[in-house]
């Protein structure tokens, strides 16, 4: 049983992983990553890519609403713009994935900014509202400015490359993926260890209280509409290359909602937690189909029902979640580990 | 001149609908400080008990009426007691979070209840057009404004007058000063939720008149959002003015821009005023600036 606490250096206190287990757990997961690829088959792959996707960006949501608490109810917008961005950089000027990811982050931190510009003067319900207009007045341009996104028709992309590599296959992309969901995973982690990140964390627990203490309010939420808004359009940016094709109905409110409902039933602020949520909330649809294609043995109507059951499910996750587990999926395998740790005692 | 006419007096009708929706919302968030995002969805179930009285048991329009708020009170009264209660005090994301699964539920459910087909209502009101001056207002847009400004007339003099009413606007005021008055605080919660999702319905209950009903016309709650940030969010009368300055804006939008840019401004003009409005007055047009202290 670990008891006490025996850190005896800065830089012992200061580590990410903190015992010689987590590490080797976490050597274990790599070595799971990299080796399911050959084992899984075409579906599971196209599963773990569309997960990790969704990893990416509910990684830069938890940066702005879970860390900074500035509720954003137009991430999906600003997943769309990286999608298009790339898309009409392959498209038009020919330029390969490893460039595109940056520029399409790079656009979305842009349009991130222009929206949070606001957030100098209001917060709370306003500022939410006023994103739930940017992702209204977005979708608008998806669908009307058909000369660059070609209107409701969307885009089609060539298959992806690195490299002359071609990366299109779901087992190509499959790696593209890992190693940005790394990436970004490690980015969320570190900027939580710097100034900016512990800025960020102090704003969202009391505002005035940290501009008390010397932070510009103003210039750290645009960062951290910068930096989350940076994630989506690279989440954008996979997306489009691994579909191969794009429309303004992949972009809808509904999405953002789904990513607000990935960082919440996760665990609010948490980086595994917003890691969790994503993988969860990819899963249920499938494992509600899976389980209705059971019962359609039994109920021959049963697959009509699969889509309004997913909605209705989804409503009670995150009520459910909110009501009685509000610290999400991370609080729940955190006690969990205690319970084992602790076991047989009680407390 | 004519056209400009039109699109106003019809912008007008559609404006008092909205005004009658948000003021569903306006009236939790005024006792309760909670932001329903589920407004839309108690409009669409209430728009759906209609229906199933009407159309499907066959009943006369005015006993499937007082079903729908019987209806829509008991809905506000279930939410209110089994999910709201808990999440006092909780922050905004949290009460965000909460309504949007709400709707969520209630969307998911009237799909799997009444199917994701539209359906229509019987003729509720007499078929001939309302003919003013030159105007011509299709009826169904008349009578839903006439009844949708009844209804906020009757909510306004019950928080102006009624006993319940003041001890509502008492709560909102201020809870401790309410409670130690003897107002039962709690009781009010509840009651401004059945209040909220009554009022909610009848908005529904017009629209769903107008044209037709299926689960997602919920979506057209997200409307009420620049209506509530133009009137103030906590103010009956903002609501309705602001309600008809939506409507207005809408209707002219759609009627002027629609053709030069090929659809979809409609839906969005009143979002692009609300973000200049924000930009230049942050607690909207008619809102308090709220003072905070640490």
């Amino acid at each position: 049983m670990r008891i006490g606490d025996y850190k005896e250096s800065y830089s012992a206190d200061e580590a990410v992983f903190v015992t010689p287990t987590s590490r080797f757990w976490l050597g274990v997961l790599f070595v799971c990553l990299a080796l399911f690829p050959f084992f899984a088959g075409e579906y599971l792959l196209y599963m773990a890519n569309i997960t990790g996707i969704a990893v990416v960006a509910a990684l830069g949501l938890n940066i702005l609403t879970g860390a900074t608490g500035q509720i954003s109810l137009g991430h999906a917008a600003f997943v769309g713009i990286g999608a298009y961005t790339s898309a009409v950089l392959t498209n038009r000027l020919g330029l390969p994935l490893l460039l595109c990811l940056p520029l399409a982050g790079l656009a979305s931190a842009f349009f991130g900014v222009l929206v949070g510009a606001p957030s100098m003067r209001m917060k709370g319900l306003y500022l939410c509202i006023t994103t739930l207009a940017a992702q209204v007045i977005f979708e608008f341009f998806f669908v009307h400015w058909e000369s660059l996104t070609g209107g409701i028709r969307g885009l089609n992309v060539p298959s992806p490359s690195i490299f002359g590599l071609d990366v299109g296959s779901e087992f190509g992309f499959y790696w593209v993926t890992l190693i940005v969901v790394i990436l970004a995973a490690t980015m969320s982690r570190n900027l939580f260890r710097t100034r900016i990140g512990r800025a960020f964390i102090a704003i969202r627990d009391r505002d005035i209280s940290a501009e008390l203490m010397g932070i510009n309010l103003f210039r750290y939420k645009l960062y951290s509409f910068a930096v989350s808004s940076f994630l989506a359009g690279v989440a954008g940016c996979l997306w489009v290359n691994h579909l191969k094709s794009i429309t303004p109905e992949h972009f809808p409110l509904h999405e953002s909602i789904r990513y607000l409902a990935m960082i919440i039933v996760g665990g609010l602020g948490n980086i595994l937690g917003a890691i969790y949520g994503a993988v969860f909330m990819t899963l249920i649809p499938e494992a509600l189909s899976a389980v209705l294609k059971f019962f359609e043995g039994y109920f021959p109507q049963a697959m009509a029902y699969l889509y309004p059951l997913q909605t209705v499910v989804f409503g009670f996750l995150i009520v459910l979640f909110l009501v009685f587990e509000p610290h999400g999926l991370a609080e729940m395998w955190c006690r969990v580990k205690a319970y084992f740790r602790l076991w047989p005692f009680k407390h | 001149m004519d056209f400009f006419l039109l699109l106003l007096t019809s912008g007008i009708a559609v404006g008092g609908i909205y005004a009658l929706i948000a003021l569903g919302f306006v009236l939790i968030y005024k006792a309760t400080s909670i932001i329903n995002f589920a407004t839309g969805e108690f409009m669409m179930i209430g728009a759906y008990i209609f229906y199933t009285c009407s159309v499907l048991i066959g009943w006369p329009a005015i006993p499937s009426f007082l079903v729908v708020m019987a209806g829509a009170g008991l809905l506000g009264l279930m939410v209110e007691k089994t999910i709201l209660r808990h999440m006092l005090g909780q922050p905004t994301i949290s009460i965000v979070m909460v309504t949007i699964g709400l709707s969520s539920i209630l969307t998911g459910l009237a799909e799997m209840i009444w199917s994701s087909d539209f359906k229509s209502f019987p003729p509720l009101f007499p078929r001939a057009p309302i003919i003013i001056g030159d105007l011509i207002i299709r009826s169904n847009l008349f009578w839903g404004f006439v009844v949708a400004m009844g209804t906020v007339a009757v909510f306004a003099l019950i928080f102006k007058y009624a006993k319940v009413g003041v001890a509502m606007r008492a709560t909102a005021g201020d809870q401790m000063a309410a409670f130690s008055m003897g107002i039962n605080v709690r009781s009010m919660f509840t009651l401004a939720w059945i209040f909220g999702a009554i009022a909610a319905s009848i908005g529904g209950l017009i629209i769903g008149n107008i044209g037709g009903v299926q689960p997602n016309l919920g979506g057209i709650g997200l409307k009420i959002f620049p209506v509530v940030i133009l009137g103030g969010l906590d103010s009956i009368g903002g609501a309705v003015l602001g309600g008809l300055i939506v409507g207005i804006i809408e209707n002219l939008a759609g009627g002027y821009l629609d053709p030069m840019i090929g659809g979809g401004v409609k839906n969005i003009a009143p979002f692009v005023v609300l973000v200049l409005i924000l930009m230049v007055r942050p607690y909207g047009l008619f809102g308090r600036k709220e003072i905070e202290r640490l």
